[in-house]
């Protein structure tokens, strides 16, 4: 097992050094990053000795790594259009998103993982049909729409819940959260439901064909011929089963939540990250990008081996290598 | 199972015929009554279908069939702006769907921009499963270092979501190319960045099924004669494999679609000079807190029914191909 | 008790399909008696496993019990509900599958499988459940069996799998058990082994067990009576010994002739011409007519019933007249 995780970690290490390498090339090759920090009336002169104290005419690899020595330490430059360091920007946005995120997250799997369970074991019911077809038109709508539609209803129409922005929010040494206020915690449904729904309907989807699977096999059929009960036999046998290919895929939908909390964000101009990000591609603001691009990657990279290392705990064949065919015939 | 001849001499199996033609290609002939009887006797299918054909058939004579052409300026009245469906403008002129901002036929704009919507999809998809089945053969039938790298290169684009992969590529595109030549080129750079981020799904597949044809003897044998491995590959592995590739590319043409929306949206898209459905939702937006709801809402509506109609046909396509069903 | 233990009269077994009802187990009739072996022979899709699984309530969906009865010590089984048929498996009727790796869920130890289906049928304390479960291990055969019970089924061979299926079938001292082809997946060498084990336990506690198998050694070697199927019907069924060395159905005889003899010299093994009809493709009359090299008119025109000739009972018209002679 120590072999596994070694072998995960140098994997994850690899990953990062190449997010790393695309990230720099996209910093010190894109566009001119003195000429994106300098007003119009620089001399050329001025430019050149600029571009020399920045190091930026010094071999690619040494500039490579004092790159990636920089984004070890958190430093990743500073927006041509904010003109404050990347990484201030970074955690200032970084709680907006992680909040959005988890709660989206709890939504989709909770709820996903029960409607999941629920089409599984009652195949041909009418509510079991409805929550298919209504997961299919949620893979259908691009999570914006649904963002518009819950704000003309609820906003626009309704005036129950805010269409934009966070709510009040307190602080907490560097974090900043919104679920201890009731605005904050108003401001907080619409997007997390909209984040979630795309995810909910994946989950519940997955769930659903994994268990119906596991329902197939024949340690279940022998579960029914020795007499258990349909409980034991669902919830004890073939729940867990299926747990273990759906945490897999249930891991990497936060990393995908994370993700689409872009569009989200944009949707309902909520200050985090992603807004932050979207504006960046708009103003081609490259040190925002690059370093956006370096942290998410190191966000899925964790995730990732968080969730390759839960197998382990979950999946007992996985575990004992050494105790094999002891016992004879 | 069994053999159809009951009367006759027991039938031992010819071998040597076997060997050097191959398994034919079974999906396609010995499915294909099945796959209609399945398509037939489901009536949301035949339904998705239509509407598929619908929107293809729309998207693609626009200009015949728009009443209005939304992308000419001299033909737009300004004044007709903001008017309700079916009602008449300024110009007299009824509208089915209404008008945007600036008069523009909201109907005649989504067959336009539909018509976007659907060909960055096509093609998209098309690029994507042409680089993964392309990278899965090579990588499943040479193996060796090249399976190793680019499986590890697929390893890395799996590592992230393809929307990210997609915003990616676009925004380091607008980036590179000058601001001049945003709108003319963003389609092509909207059809490379969303086939770049699904070519994974399909390599792998390939990759799968060309590893187990490679180790069976038929494709021994054709070596042995001497013909080409890539002919054999084509010949015999591609067949095999269609049937999930293209399970994998219809519901990617969802995703597809869906994805292109997105940036659209989110101003990275399609521009507003040649808009696609989810550049009119961005346009639109920006009026429904005044009332104008119409100019979302319709646009947002084709997009829903038409990923929609495509997910329903890549659902039952994958049911109707799934062996373990049947 | 008077009368056998499980009695199976007239049963059938339909699958509704979209091509038509297929029969697969057709006007099936037997009898086991308490603590006999009834050995059940016949090709793959001759019906073996259904009967067994529409005997013990288990047929999977759409299949159904079309006709007939199924009679356990005097009780009609095949139509009772759900949770009263549950509490009968397990309890009074166990079943085995052929294939001991799937047959145990990997994610539970083996104590934890055997205390769960001694729990659900009795009001054992957790402690005694367990110390029966290691009583029971030990008496299959698994060593150290009081250490084994923590440990997982990947943790066992083949050979040690199938006797803990065996213990988790025996735990409450079924009166019958199905057993469908349960050493079909084990080595050679181990097959003995877990036959002579699961004959002398069914000897032991006075278990009666209708041992399905394609495999006529295995029921040479321990079944009481054999009842030989074909086309999901009965051809003959009798006593082993009768049936093996004077076998009457002409399928039968095709079925002893097949086996070799050690030391025999034979240059070409015989073999039945032709194959088994597919359910789709009954032949009228006698369904093994079309390869039998006995059939004359009556064969090809109406189905033979089983019909008694001294202690066995054979489907075959050319016995007709030996019944009329007593």
């Amino acid at each position: 097992m120590a072999a596994f995780i070694v072998r995960r970690l140098l994997q994850s290490i690899l990953v990062m050094l190449v997010v790393a390498f695309v990230a720099f090339l996209l910093f010190n090759y894109v566009g001119d990053p003195i000429n994106n920090m300098v007003g119009q009336e620089t001399t050329t002169l001025e430019r050149d000795a600029l571009r020399e104290r920045l190091g930026l005419n010094d071999p690619f690899y040494v500039q490579f790594l004092r790159f990636v020595g920089n984004a070890v330490q958190g430093e990743f430059g500073i927006s041509y259009r904010l003109a404050r360091p990347v990484e201030d920007l970074l955690a200032e946005r970084l709680p907006a998103t992680l909040e959005l995120s988890i709660v989206s997250a709890l939504i989709a799997m909770g709820v996903g993982l029960a409607m999941g369970v629920y089409t599984a074991l009652n195949r041909d019911g009418w509510l079991s049909r409805a929550f298919m077809f209504g997961s299919l038109v949620g893979v259908s709508l691009p999570t914006f729409l649904i963002g518009i539609l819950l704000i003309y209803v609820f906003a626009v129409e309704l005036r129950w819940l805010p269409s934009f922005g966070r709510g009040q929010v307190v602080h907490i040494g560097w974090w900043t959260t919104g679920l201890l206020t009731a605005s904050g915690l108003k401001a907080l449904i619409m997007p997390s439901i909209t984040l979630a729904l795309f995810q909910m309907t994946l989950i519940m989807r997955l769930v659903r064909a994994e268990m119906l699977e596991v329902l197939r096999t024949d340690y279940i059929k022998f579960a029914r011929a020795r007499g258990l009960t349909n409980r034991a036999i669902h919830f004890g046998h073939a729940l867990k089963n299926t747990m273990v290919p759906v945490i897999t895929i249930t891991g990497l939908q936060l990393g995908a939540i994370i993700a689409f909390a872009i569009i989200t964000e944009t949707v309902f101009q909520w200050p985090g990250m992603g807004l932050m990000f979207i504006q960046a591609v708009q103003f081609a603001d490259i040190p925002v990008m690059s370093g956006y691009l370096v942290l998410i990657a190191f966000f899925f990279v964790v995730i990732n081996l968080v969730v390759d290392l839960s197998y382990y705990a979950v999946d007992p064949r996985l575990r004992v290598e050494s105790a094999r065919g002891a016992g004879g015939h | 199972m069994t053999i159809q001849d009951r009367d006759g001499p027991p039938s031992h199996a010819a071998p040597a015929e076997e060997l050097a033609v191959g398994p034919p290609g079974v999906f396609a002939r010995a499915l294909d009554s099945d796959l209609w009887h399945s398509f037939k006797r489901s009536p949301v299918t035949v339904i998705a279908a239509v509407v598929t054909v619908l929107f293809l058939v729309g998207a693609l004579f626009a200009p015949l069939l728009a009443p209005y052409d939304p992308f000419d300026p001299a033909t737009l009245i300004l004044m007709d702006g903001f008017t309700p469906p079916m009602t008449e403008g300024f110009s007299g002129n009824v509208f089915w769907l209404g008008t945007d901002d600036q008069g523009r036929d909201i109907f005649s704009a989504i067959l336009y921009g539909a018509r976007i919507s659907l060909m960055v999809g096509f093609a998209a998809v098309t690029f994507g499963m042409v680089l993964g089945v392309s990278l899965g053969l090579l990588a499943g039938y040479v193996g060796g270092w090249v399976d190793g790298l680019i499986m590890r290169v697929a390893d890395i684009f799996l590592s992230f979501p393809t929307i990210l992969i997609a915003l990616l590529v676009d925004g380091v595109a607008r980036a590179v190319v000058p601001s001049a030549f945003h709108d003319t080129l963003a389609i092509y750079v909207l059809i490379f960045a969303i086939g770049v981020s699904t070519w994974v799904q399909y390599a792998r597949t390939v990759r799968g099924s060309t590893l187990v044809e490679k180790n069976k003897e038929y494709v021994q044998a054709a070596r042995v004669i001497g013909i080409h491995p890539g002919l054999i590959m084509l010949r015999h592995v591609l067949p095999n494999v269609m049937g999930p590739v293209l399970v994998i590319a219809t519901i990617g043409l969802a995703l597809a679609i869906i994805t292109e929306a997105t940036l659209s949206f989110l101003g990275i898209g399609a521009p507003p000079t040649r808009p696609s459905l989810g550049t009119l939702i961005r346009i639109g937006n920006d009026f429904l807190f005044s009332g104008e709801w119409w100019i979302t809402f319709f646009p947002g509506i084709a997009l829903l029914v038409l990923a929609l109609s495509v997910n329903l046909l890549g659902d039952w396509l994958r049911d109707a191909l799934n062996p373990k069903l049947r | 008790m008077s009368g056998p233990l499980l009695s199976v009269e007239n049963l059938r077994i339909e699958f509704p399909t979209r091509r038509g009802t297929l029969v697969a187990v057709d006007d099936v009739s037997f009898h086991i008696d308490a603590g006999e072996v009834l050995g059940v022979v016949g090709e793959s899709g001759a019906g073996k496993s259904l009967t067994g699984a529409g005997i013990i309530g288990l047929l999977e969906p759409p299949g159904r019990i079309a006709g007939g009865r199924v009679v356990l010590e005097g009780e009609r089984i095949d139509d009772l509900p759900y949770d009263r048929m549950r509490r009968i498996r397990g309890r009074r009727i166990g079943a085995i599958f052929q294939d001991p790796l799937t047959s145990l869920n990997p994610l539970y130890t083996i104590g934890r499988q055997l205390v769960e289906t001694i729990q659900t049928h009795t009001d054992l304390t957790a402690t005694e459940a367990e110390a029966r479960a290691v009583e029971l291990l030990n008496e299959v055969g698994i060593p150290a069996a009081a250490a084994r019970i923590d440990a997982y089924p990947h943790q066992f061979s083949g050979g040690m799998r199938q006797r803990v299926v065996i213990a988790l079938a025996l735990c409450l001292n079924p009166r019958l058990i199905i057993a469908d082809e349960p050493t079909t997946a084990l080595d050679v060498s181990i097959q003995a082994q877990i036959l002579a084990l699961l004959k002398r336990l069914c000897r032991d506690h006075g278990t009666a067990v209708m041992l399905v198998t394609h495999d006529m050694g295995v029921i040479a070697e321990t079944a009481n009576r054999v009842a030989v199927m074909y086309a999901g019907r009965i051809v003959e069924i009798g006593r082993v010994r009768d049936v093996v060395q004077h076998p009457r159905h002409p399928y039968t005889v095709g079925l002893m002739g097949s086996i070799p003899g050690l030391g025999a010299d034979v240059e070409r093994l015989s073999q039945i011409d032709g194959a088994m009809p597919r359910l789709t493709d009954i032949p009228r009359g006698c369904a093994f007519h079309p390869r039998c090299p006995r059939a004359f008119d009556k064969c090809r025109v109406s189905r033979p019933d089983p019909l008694p000739t001294d202690d066995s009972r054979v489907a075959c018209w050319l016995y007709e007249a030996a019944t009329e002679d007593g």
